[in-house]
């Protein structure tokens, strides 16, 4: 099957996508964007991660008993995604705006494959995905991220710090010990699908003027043209 | 990175090893040669499968051997949100094939490795040829889902219960009627539950001819008297057993 993911798509609207690890600043840099986008009279889409209604119960079910297993977990994030990406993603494209993900495909193919997932299934999994126009990745490193979410006496969530591989009962370690395999495989994924890395650590107007920067050139590219029928 | 090539079309029956993941399976669930073996049985509804496997447990307990049951969508953690996403008719196509997906996943890992690992024999209600026939009747990529379904592992025998499509719908209807879903109302093929209903299973026969000869089914007619089916059931499993 052609893979979407890696073929270009076709739509009016523009999609960009930010990645990267909690308290990699991914999502204030998203905000800010948004902020500039609207005030220059674009229409503005905003989906995030694991959001959908549709399998929040599942997950939630499963979190409680810790009941997901690595592939589990996959697939229920997978149907999560489909589901985002057919009602919430695809249709503002088609509509010609801009649709700005928290997270995308990649998060999938670094959280999942860190849980033990095959590197190349998950891949395929996602070949129905629609090929972002523009892929944002932060990166920092683990102290920093840990540093950004104790600082605002954020609690480590319990997948996101890999609570359910049962590596560490503590929280932090746990953080520590998975968040460093999900950095690996961002490594990989960002060499692989070409996504611009920006270093997290710089300042945020810093930052924030690149990311401008990546998506004024993205937007200033053509639009196909919907035909007349 | 260079990726790796990807795995060609499924393999036919014959070339799978039972006991083994069709594709690229889990890499922190080595299979290793388990003692238990899998029994999927499939078919399309009302053609007795449910009938047939409480009589294989029957006879197989006589006989000494430990019996598991999976059933397509019976996982606890699943069914729940199946349900509410049939009842909110929401689902479409796609997030319908990874539900299902991922509720197959949970068995195969909750119910079904720990069975065979502990060597009894699974009998499986309908088992990913369900989910291939649905998908790719409703136009999903054959290619994709097998890819998907590559950590399902191959079963030791497959009997597919085979109807005609007029006594599917005789038997369908003197059981409790059709549901939405079932009926493929979802394809939109006619507002007519009846006519949809008929074109659905139609099309699903067809689809199982298609993977009968792909994954190399024992294919056993279902109109004949249930005992008739049975006997030839126990005969072909019990000499299966045997010889392992």
């Amino acid at each position: 099957m052609p893979n979407n993911l890696t073929t270009p798509h076709s739509y009016r609207g523009k999609l960009i996508v930010v990645e990267g690890i909690d308290g990699s600043g991914k999502t204030t840099q998203l905000g800010l964007l948004a902020k500039w986008l609207i005030a220059a009279g674009h229409r503005v889409f905003l989906t995030e991660w694991n959001s959908s209604d549709l399998v929040k119960a599942a997950t939630k079910l499963g979190k409680k008993k810790n009941a997901l297993t690595p592939m589990t977990f996959s697939l229920l994030h997978a149907t999560d995604f489909a589901d985002r990406l057919l009602y919430r993603i695809i249709p503002p494209l088609k509509a010609g705006m801009i649709v700005l993900a928290d997270r995308y495909a990649y998060t999938a193919f670094t959280r999942d494959v860190a849980r033990g997932v095959d590197r190349e299934w998950v891949r395929e999994l996602y070949g129905f995905a629609v090929k972002p126009d523009v892929r944002l990745y932060f990166r920092v490193p683990i102290e920093m991220s840990l540093e950004r979410l104790l600082a605002r006496r954020m609690k480590l969530k319990f997948y996101e710090a890999g609570m359910d591989m049962g590596w560490s009962t503590n929280a932090i370690e746990s953080f520590r010990l998975f968040q460093s395999k999900v950095l690996e495989e961002y490594d990989r994924v960002t060499d692989e699908f070409a996504m611009s890395v920006i270093d997290g650590a710089r300042s945020i107007s810093e930052q924030q003027h690149i990311v401008r920067d990546l998506v004024s050139r993205a937007i200033a590219e053509p639009q196909p043209q919907e035909a007349i029928s | 990175m260079t990726p790796e090539p990807a795995p060609g079309p499924t393999p036919p029956g014959d070339r799978a090893t039972p006991g083994t993941y069709y594709g690229r399976g889990l890499p922190y669930l080595p299979l290793d040669s388990y003692p238990g073996k899998l029994i999927a049985i499939e078919g399309t509804d009302g053609v007795g499968r449910s009938t047939q496997i409480r009589l294989l447990r029957e006879w197989l307990e006589v006989q000494g051997y430990g019996v598991i049951e999976t059933g397509w969508t019976r996982s606890p953690l699943m069914r729940p949100t199946i349900d509410l996403a049939k009842a909110s008719n929401t689902l479409n196509k796609l997030t319908f094939v990874l539900l299902y997906a991922t509720d197959f996943a949970d068995r195969l890992e909750k119910e079904i490795v720990p069975a065979l690992k502990a060597g009894f024999v699974v009998l499986a209600d309908r088992y990913i040829y369900t989910a291939l026939a649905r998908g790719a009747i409703r136009g999903i990529d054959k290619a994709w889902l097998r890819g998907v379904y590559g950590f399902a592992i191959v079963p030791h025998l497959v009997f597919y219960l085979k109807v005609d499509v007029d006594t599917l719908i005789r038997r369908v209807l003197e059981s409790g009627g059709m549901d939405y879903w079932e009926s493929g109302m979802d394809l939109k093929v006619g507002d007519d539950i009846y006519d949809s209903f008929r074109a659905y299973q139609n099309r699903l026969l067809r689809e199982y001819g298609t993977l009968t000869e792909e994954f190399g089914f024992r294919v056993v007619d279902a109109r004949q008297p249930i005992d008739v089916i049975q006997n030839h059931l126990r005969h072909q499993i019990g000499t299966f057993l045997k010889v392992q």
